[in-house]
């Protein structure tokens, strides 16, 4: 590894935190402790390229898609467009939608194919891969406001659901966001899909024109943002219980049509201590506990 | 990754540059532009009025290991962050992240206030960038490193010199303002990145002109041309015959403890004097010092005792016929008790090596086990002078007199810190008491180091401090996502508790 990146346990002498650039990565693998030390031994050699491939492509990454933009070059690259193409005809989107997630995914697919593992996760910053085999299961927690992180519930996801990737994307995390939803989770089947469908549902939860939320253009805050000049939200005033229930239910309309397009599996959608959640099957609702005084929306 | 794509993205970039007031970090190769006041797309590099900074996530020592609690993993997961962030006197707010102030006028960017055993106590935690800086490092190794004032090099830059060694030890100097700004940028660079590897405990190569190469990694052993060093010695060979004279007494007539430098010789030295042990008829090679005590018997080297050799018999030189007697024992030792042969001489006074007798080998056992672990030691020591003080009181030289009459307790990263008598505030500190990462730089080049200044807060306000700024510790925000809870290193003192620890020593 370079001296720039950094790989390092953490306290609890299990979990391995690595760093590069922007990318943060907490993995924890399972299995034998000769499993376990081969597959870090992998996610660390994966990882010394990781960063230095996407700049390569850096430029091409933060354009614009349309259905005929040309793939990228680099296995992390092409899936991080293969997931975004998706939203290209109808949306503003750029590859860098779906970078957190298509990272935890190849560090972890380096790792399950250095060694049997029964359980391993890779936390890319709230993008979050998943490694399940028969029996096993993860619990995970949400928060409702990534910068007062407080748990509203919890998830558990087992081997038999038919999900891999969970992130949470909002207007308070570390990318900027065209919305208002103070976090959006989705539960997908992969991690880049599930992140990508938090950053386009958390843009959906919107107000368009409202005057208590100040936007103001990416590229004024970071010169050289994907998002360009489009207006991204800086702070949200007081809303009533009407504008809150609105701006949800614009980002619930896009999720259940997002159920039908890209495999995601479920979204909760939060904003000023309101939940929705969305369901591609109602049985989902076992992977969600029992939460009260949420409104769910069940598709499919 | 290609090899021409990867030079060319590193030869565009040496250096931060500035574009219309953005600096574009040069940190990663995402190579961000960044405006004042905002950080990079990594949250970890900010550009503050014009300089590139790094702003870790902020760290609170738990006492927990203290206190014998369990020891809490540290947050910035959501998945496992369980809201309970501060509890006031258990915790310990570093400066380990916390950010610098510019300009200096500014108050620190945090003035926390706590009540301990019953007293008001205020921190107030900043980040220094510390120009006037560099290591001071020991290594517990008697082999040659090279002569006091050499050069001592990283990856091909001078970084630092040999300074006077120690008794059992070698000492480098490394840093300090003229190899970090006053030489070539490469010089400085390195020099930088060598400071920061060493103060957050990572090991690094050292090349001594005309000397040896030596890896250094702080409280692990030292590695000296690819051989790691095991012991230190248990003392010079006039000092071992010092300590052991009275447990050779009878059970052998002559020892010599091979030394490069000082060896020493039983029969003829002042503690086998005092025991009436008879001369010998031993004959040196090297310089008598005083009786019994030897320089230069040998060249420096890695063999017995420090020395190139590998035979002791050749430090000797034939025994004095007219005082040696055929049958004479004699244990040659060196000085970490490695090295041990017994020999008996013959009809012809020529030393014949023989099996080493058990009451001697527990002797020799004695001083091997008497031989520390030989460790690398680093000490961080800066100039906290200047307007750094500023951040923490109206009036600069006040908090100078506060910490020099032991008001207030000076701690880097939580770990205590030396502090210097004289004018300023120069400070040193063991860099293995810290937690990990806890130094950062800025490509000026200088580090960044924590510095914390703990005291009552009746004298916080006495010597002028912010005190419109200062924040109960269970108020400060619970952003988990930028604080991290860590473990305090079991050996250093807590903090918090140096007033009743400076109360039970008066």
């Amino acid at each position: 590894m370079s001296s720039r990146q950094q790989a390092k346990f953490l306290p609890d002498g299990r979990r391995l935190h690595l760093q590069d650039g922007p990318i943060d990565l907490i993995i924890e693998a399972q299995g034998s402790d000769a499993a376990v030390t081969a597959a870090y031994d992998a996610a660390c050699d994966r990882f010394t390229s990781l960063l230095d491939e996407l700049c390569v492509e850096l430029p091409l990454l933060r354009r614009p898609m349309t259905p005929e933009s040309a793939a990228p070059q680099g296995p992390v690259a092409r899936r991080m467009a293969e997931v975004a193409r998706v939203y290209a005809d109808r949306h503003f989107v750029t590859p860098m939608v779906a970078v957190a997630g298509a990272g935890a995914e190849a560090i972890l697919a380096a790792m399950t194919a250095a060694s049997p593992l029964t359980r391993a996760y890779v936390n890319n910053g709230g993008d979050i891969a998943l490694h399940l085999t028969p029996g096993t299961s993860f619990e995970i927690g949400m928060v409702d406001r990534p910068d007062h992180p407080r748990l509203f519930g919890k998830l558990k996801v087992s081997a038999d659901d038919d999900v891999r990737g969970v992130a949470t994307s909002g207007r308070h995390g570390r990318s900027f966001s065209l919305g208002i939803a103070d976090a959006v989770t989705v539960l997908a089947t992969d991690a880049p899909t599930a992140d990508a469908a938090a950053t386009m549902i958390a843009n959906a939860v919107d107000l368009p024109d409202h005057p208590r939320i100040i936007r103001v253009p990416a590229d004024s805050l970071q010169p050289d943002s994907d998002l360009g000049a489009r207006l991204v939200t800086r702070s949200v005033g007081q809303l009533t219980s009407h504008e809150v229930a609105r701006a949800l239910t614009r980002g619930v309309r896009f999720a259940e049509q997002l159920l039908d397009v890209c495999a995601i599996q479920a979204a909760a959608l939060h904003l000023a201590g309101e939940t929705r959640l969305v369901l591609k099957h109602p049985h989902l609702m076992s992977l969600i506990g029992r939460q009260k005084e949420m409104k769910i929306h069940a598709a499919g | 990754m290609s090899e021409t794509q990867q030079a060319s993205a590193v030869d565009s970039t040496v250096g931060p540059k500035i574009v219309d007031g953005k600096i574009r970090c040069d940190a990663c190769p995402v190579l961000c532009y960044i405006r004042d006041g905002a950080t990079g797309a990594c949250d970890r590099y900010a550009n503050k009025g014009g300089e590139l900074i790094r702003i870790d996530p902020h760290i609170l020592l738990s006492q927990a290991l203290a206190d014998g609690q369990a020891v809490v993993p540290f947050g910035g997961q959501m998945s496992e962050w369980d809201g309970d962030i501060l509890h006031a006197g258990g915790t310990f707010v570093t400066a380990i992240g916390a950010g610098t102030t510019y300009p200096d006028y500014k108050p620190a960017p945090f003035i926390v206030a706590a009540e301990v055993d019953g007293v008001d106590m205020v921190t107030v935690v900043t980040e220094g960038i510390f120009s006037y800086c560099g290591v001071k490092i020991k290594i517990d190794t008697d082999r040659f490193l090279g002569a006091e004032q050499s050069i001592v090099r990283a990856q091909g830059e001078a970084v630092g010199h040999v300074t006077t060694g120690e008794y059992g030890s070698q000492m480098l100097s490394l840093g300090g303002v003229h190899h970090l700004t006053g030489g070539s940028k490469k010089e400085g660079r390195i020099t930088c990145d060598t400071l920061l590897a060493l103060c957050n405990k990572q090991a690094v190569e050292l090349a001594i002109e005309g000397g040896a190469t030596v890896v250094v990694e702080a409280g692990k052993a030292p590695i000296v041309n690819q051989m790691p060093e095991e012991r230190m010695r248990v003392g010079c060979g006039s000092a071992t015959i010092g300590m052991f004279a009275k447990q050779w007494q009878g059970k052998v007539d002559e020892v010599v403890v091979v030394d490069d430098h000082i060896t020493g010789v039983l029969s003829e030295h002042q503690a086998g004097k005092l025991l009436g042990i008879p001369d010998t008829g031993i004959k040196m090679r090297g310089r008598r010092s005083t009786p019994g005590r030897y320089f230069q018997v040998a060249e420096p080297g890695t063999g017995w005792g420090g020395t190139d050799i590998s035979d002791p018999l050749s430090i000797l030189q034939p025994f004095d016929p007219k005082v040696a007697k055929p049958g004479l024992t004699m244990l040659m030792v060196s000085t970490t008790g490695e090295h041990a042969g017994y020999y008996v001489l013959d009809d012809n006074l020529q030393p014949v090596e023989q099996e080493l007798p058990k009451p001697l080998q527990d002797s020799v056992a004695r001083i091997k086990e008497n031989c520390e672990p030989a460790l690398s030691t680093v000490l961080f020591m800066g100039g906290a002078g200047g307007s750094l003080r500023a951040g923490v009181t109206e009036n600069p030289v006040r908090l100078t007199q506060s910490v020099k009459r032991a008001l207030t307790y000076v701690t880097c990263g939580g770990a205590p810190a030396y502090i210097w008598p004289g004018g300023g505030i120069t400070l040193m500190v063991d860099v293995t008491l810290l937690p990990q990462n806890a130094f950062g730089y800025v490509p000026t080049p200088a580090l960044v180091a924590p510095i914390e200044f703990t005291m009552r807060l009746e004298d916080y306000a006495a010597l002028g401090g912010h005190m419109d700024f200062v924040q109960r510790i269970d108020t400060l925000p619970r952003d988990g996502f930028k604080r991290q809870r860590v473990t305090q290193n079991a050996e250093a003192p807590w903090p918090l508790t140096f007033h009743s620890r400076a109360d039970k020593a008066s």
